[in-house]
């Protein structure tokens, strides 16, 4: 009854990243692909110049979109399609979780890792699904790579955690070079080529949200989302952070995100805080939430509640 | 003769003895391992080093916070050399900062092997790049790291201008300036405690007696370095090194080390006496997590060596004897480096916030490194302390400048 495929993998992380402290691994997995992603002259030169995401014009940006797909080209032999969707009118976005329908499959973390064109090399999952002790939320009780044969397990629950996209985000704050902010509809994005990637974000976030590539992304590239954004899910390069976005590819197009979509048990309610009548509005109005380390006054849109 | 300073200056560098070679030598055969081994983390990136989604700043970003401790305390040469006018602390504050210098350098060094990026470092320039200043902690140490290296390159190099030419520096002129890099030195500091303690997500470090700490054990680092370095000076070169000044750096690194240690005894009451999850972290350092105690040896090796450090420096008797004394300067030196470095950095991270207990050991390629940058600010250093001794002993000036040159000239 349950997905245990990514629990498999989620073992073999841990042990990965264990073992990645000697070189060896990392060299059979980079030897592949030049220092800085191999690139024609022209395109290398035009990134080294690119400006700041909010600075470029439309030309430029173009400009941008056009090496970002060539790149993907060469990387992954993969025509991808690559947008600037701007956010919506009138719309912040917001999610709800319902831990009481919540059973542990993770579901939602293997359709993010392939709608976001994440790297399987080093298996990097913006979403983490915690198994608690029933009666505590003390995280560090959690088990964060449980492997039972099936699950819910008698006495747990589960407690899934990617990007707050809080309102009044620490990242944010903290990056030295604004290659992080946050969107007129609240989805905190990265710059990815802005990123120079000391990663003072991640040490500043409460909620490990953060992931950044240690190496070139590795993807099959049969697995590859072709349908990209350009602050979003768009494939990244080596060196700098990433980290979920609330599938601004989809959700901009007034799609659900894929982990919403991915849920069998529909425990994930998403959608536009701004509209009285949406569902999202209803269980904030309603239901007894709660949020995670609400006490950091980080203000996350994201919210956790029982039946 | 500005240009003739500096060709002399210079020159003077690069003029020793066989031994003075070797030491270049073994310094730059350090630094080219470390340059080969940074060359091997750009071609495969950050992979090489041990750091994780987990911890994800460690053995760089410790060498780093200690680093600008060391260039913090020049000030303690500073002070009582131009504030208080004490001649025998006045003759040796050039060495000071031309030490500040080096450990400034370094310190900028060991966070730019630390970005996954360093190819768009030009980034974090105002106007070409995007600065988030006043916003971002890191931000800030950019600027004060940079402002303090200009302001001991500045002064010294005047004082030297002036001794090169054999005039007394003009006081009133460069005073100003002195009592700015005196406030600039505790805001380096500072500052960089901030940057640790503003992160609300890592209670280990989001405490206000971090910037205190910071200063107190910058001040027992420093003195230690300083009191080994005059010595060695004194012993290699010509140059005299008055004892009054050990004894004084010897008090100062006295009562800062008693202050540290009272604060490490401050912290762990506070975190033990009712634990709570904040204290997790502590534990961690100490006791281990989840049976993981990687850092626990180094933390408590490094107590014991500072505990041994301040017994020593604390009896007056065993203070005075030389050999004891540099004794507890290793001690204590050694010590702080594990205990701001790594001991610091490193369980900042561990439990990470969603309660992950996860380690984190450097890399050869991440040691490598290190030791490079490290061979680096000894060979600024001694360029530097070289030049600045040739100078003050009256081997360079303006005067002998002219003196060897027109022999040459005539026969020329
Ligand atoms: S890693 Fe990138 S996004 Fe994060 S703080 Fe550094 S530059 Fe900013």
């Amino acid at each position: 009854m349950s997905n245990l495929q990514s629990e498999t993998i989620d073992q073999s992380r841990r042990r990965f990243l264990g073992a990645a402290a000697g070189a060896g691994a990392a060299v059979a997995g980079t030897a592949a692909a030049p220092a800085w992603g191999g690139s024609t002259l022209m395109d290398t030169m035009g990134s080294f110049f690119q400006n700041h995401y909010q600075r470029m014009s439309d030309e430029e940006i173009a400009d941008a979109i056009g090496r970002i797909e060539r790149r993907a080209k060469r990387r992954y032999d993969v025509d991808i399609i690559c947008r600037d969707q701007p956010p919506q009118e009138d719309v912040v976005f917001g999610y709800a979780l319902n831990i009481s329908k919540c059973q542990g499959y993770r579901d939602c973390v293997s359709a993010c890792v392939r709608e976001n064109n994440l790297d399987r090399g080093s298996q990097m999952e913006y979403i983490r699904v915690l198994e608690m002790e029933e009666g505590s939320r003390n995280l560090e009780h959690s088990e964060h790579y449980y492997d039972p044969d099936t699950v819910p397990v008698e006495g747990k629950y589960y407690l899934p955690v990617q990007c707050m996209q809080c309102d009044n985000p620490p990242c944010v704050k903290a990056c030295p070079v604004e290659a992080t902010w946050m969107e007129p509809d609240g989805i905190v994005v990265v710059d990815y080529d802005w990123c120079i990637g000391c990663r003072y974000c991640m040490t500043a976030c409460p909620y490990q949200a953060r992931h950044f590539n240690w190496r070139e992304p590795q993807i099959p590239s049969e697995d590859i989302n072709r349908n990209t954004n350009y602050l979003g899910n768009r494939p990244r390069p080596r060196g700098v952070v990433e980290k979920c976005h609330f599938c601004t590819q989809r959700t901009r197009e007034g799609r659900q995100p894929a982990c919403q979509e991915a849920c069998p048990t529909g425990a994930r309610i998403f959608g536009n805080l701004l509209d009285p009548s949406s569902e999202i509005r209803y269980v904030l109005a309603n239901k007894k939430v709660f949020r995670l380390k609400e006490e950091l006054g980080t203000e996350p849109k994201f919210w956790y509640f029982t039946d | 003769m500005l240009l003739s300073f500096i060709r002399d200056a210079v020159a003077s560098m690069f003029r020793g003895g066989r031994r003075y070679w070797l030491w270049l030598g073994f310094l730059a055969l350090v630094l080219l391992a470390g340059l080969v081994a940074y060359g091997l983390q750009l071609s495969q990136g950050l992979i090489a080093t041990g750091m994780s989604d987990q911890v994800s700043w460690g053995f760089y970003i410790s060498n780093f916070a200690f680093l600008v401790g060391i260039a913090a305390a020049a000030v303690l040469l500073v002070i009582p050399a131009y504030v208080f006018h004490r001649k025998d602390i006045k003759s040796v504050v050039l060495i000071g900062e031309g030490l500040a210098v080096a450990a400034v350098l370094a310190a900028m060094l060991f966070v730019i092997v630390d970005l996954g990026r360093p190819d768009r470092i030009l980034h974090m320039l105002p106007v070409i790049g995007r600065f988030n200043f006043p916003q971002s902690m890191l931000a800030w140490d950019v600027v004060v790291l940079s402002g303090y290296l200009l302001l001991n390159l500045a002064i010294p190099f005047y004082v030297h201008y002036c001794h090169y030419r054999q005039r007394e520096p003009n006081f009133a002129a460069y005073f100003p300036f002195v009592v700015l890099a005196m406030f600039w030195a505790i805001s380096i500091h500072t500052v960089t405690a901030f940057l640790f303690s503003s992160n609300t997500g890592r209670p280990f470090w989001h405490v206000a007696l971090l910037g205190p700490r910071f200063i107190a054990t910058a001040f027992v680092s420093g003195p230690a370095l300083i009191i080994i370095v005059l010595q060695v000076l004194g012993r290699v070169t010509r140059y005299p090194i008055p004892a009054s000044v050990i004894d004084t750096l010897a008090l100062i690194m006295t009562v800062a080390l008693q202050i540290s240690l009272f604060f490490v005894g401050v912290e762990l009451f506070t975190d033990f006496y009712n634990e709570t999850a904040h204290a997790a972290s502590v534990r961690y350092l100490y006791f281990g997590l989840d049976g993981l105690a990687s850092l626990a040896p180094w933390v408590w090796t490094a107590l014991l060596m500072n505990l041994v450090a301040v017994v020593i420096l604390t009896i007056n008797p065993l203070r005075r004897q030389l050999r004891l004394l540099n004794l507890a300067c290793l001690l204590a030196f050694a010590g702080i480096w594990i205990e701001k470095g790594m001991g610091f950095v490193v369980p900042g991270f561990i439990p990470t916030p969603l309660g992950e207990v996860f380690e984190y050991t450097p890399t050869a390629v991440e040691l490598i490194v290190s030791a490079g940058i490290w061979a680096f600010a000894a060979l600024v250093f001694t360029l530097l302390a070289k030049a600045s001794i040739a100078i003050s002993l009256g081997d360079v000036s303006a005067e002998r400048a002219e003196g060897e040159g027109s022999p040459v000239m005539a026969s020329g």
